[in-house]
């Protein structure tokens, strides 16, 4: 009943989405025809960011499926449940470091933990984790800005980050993605 | 990238020498979780492509070059709260840009919440973990940004 309910919404908001797409194509399309500056930029970064990120989604997508399929509950539950205590945040961030696929990907990613039994503040500070310590980017900024730099970056943000979760977590509630139906990814 | 397509490539591998069944499913299910972003994923890169026209590198640079510490940063914060730049060019335009004198405080302003905070994203983590979530989350994360740029002006003796 439920599931039928929220096939109908998905229908209803996905509509719009593509109509606007379709305009915005079309926009792009006769600027090019016409020559029209403004439009081809735009036109050009779109293509730009486009390829950009969509080279990096076959093998994203493919391990998180991979890793919903694989990984069964007691694991997740065992690394990053409730009972995981101060480790599971240590994990989450380990797990954080290593992520390769840009923050799109890490949503379902983060949305899987859950689903999984993951702790909602760890799963938070999976995802603010992935946002600033990844180690091929944090080598990468080390590179132009200095290696002292990215460590005040991490030392200052990770405790931040995980204080702020814990925070978060009590605000909306530990039940909070169970209760708005958002543990549904298929 | 490399990498990436090296790992899916075990993970494929490993999978389907255990269990041909369990691999087709998670390959059916990463092809699922990637059509029903992809409206959304579209949406987000045709704002950040007209984002992008107006707020071009070189007007970001002149916006983040002033020499008032306290406006620049909240200039940075915001520029990266609603901009998704990928790090091939944040970080040259970073360099370029300490090189110009832009002061640390003001960097550490912008990469932080660039990386931190997502308003062009948004329509897509609300998917995933509903309106409020999002909200907070991301008011949470500008705020550590906020707080990230001011330890780093501190450390720096950029901040009198």
């Amino acid at each position: 009943m439920i599931k039928g309910n929220e096939h109908h919404t998905k229908k209803q908001s996905a509509k719009p989405m593509v109509v606007l797409l379709s305009f915005y194509a079309g926009y792009l399309v006769i600027s090019k025809i016409m020559a029209f500056e403004p439009g081809i930029k735009m036109g050009d970064h779109l293509i730009f960011f486009a390829i950009d990120m969509f080279k990096l989604f076959p093998p994203a997508f493919v391990l998180v499926g991979l890793f919903m399929i694989w990984v069964n509950k007691e694991t997740v539950e065992k690394f990053f449940g409730e009972a995981s205590g101060i480790m599971g945040y240590v994990a989450a961030i380990a797990l954080a470091c290593t992520t390769l696929y840009p923050f799109v990907v890490v949503l379902p990613m983060g949305a899987a933990l859950s689903k999984k039994g993951a702790r909602l503040s760890i799963v938070l500070t999976y995802l603010g984790a992935t946002a600033i310590c990844r180690i091929p980017m944090t080598i990468f900024e080390a590179s132009y800005l200095g290696i002292k730099f990215s460590m005040i970056r991490y030392a200052v943000s990770l405790p931040l980050i995980i204080l702020s979760s814990v925070i978060i977590e009590k605000i909306v509630g530990k039940d909070y993605m169970a209760t708005n139906h958002l543990l549904d990814l298929e | 990238m490399t990498y990436l397509y090296a790992l899916a490539s075990i993970g494929i591998l490993t999978s389907s020498v255990a269990n041909k069944q369990k691999t087709v499913k998670a390959l059916k299910m990463a092809w699922g979780l990637f059509i029903k972003m992809l409206p959304m994923l579209l949406i987000t890169l045709s704002m950040v492509s007209i984002i992008l026209y107006f707020f071009p590198d070189d007007v970001i640079a002149k916006y983040l070059g002033t020499n008032d510490l306290l406006l620049g940063a909240l200039f940075a914060s915001l520029i990266g709260a609603i901009s998704l730049l990928p790090g091939f060019i944040t970080f040259p335009l970073c360099g370029l840009l300490r090189e110009q004198g832009v002061s640390y405080t003001v960097l550490g302003a912008f990469t932080t919440s660039l990386m931190m905070v997502g308003i062009v994203t948004y329509p897509i983590e609300k998917k995933y973990f509903g309106a409020k979530l999002t909200i907070i989350r991301n008011l949470a994360a500008y705020t550590i940004a906020l707080m990230v740029s001011a330890i780093i002006g501190i450390i720096y003796m950029e901040v009198q």
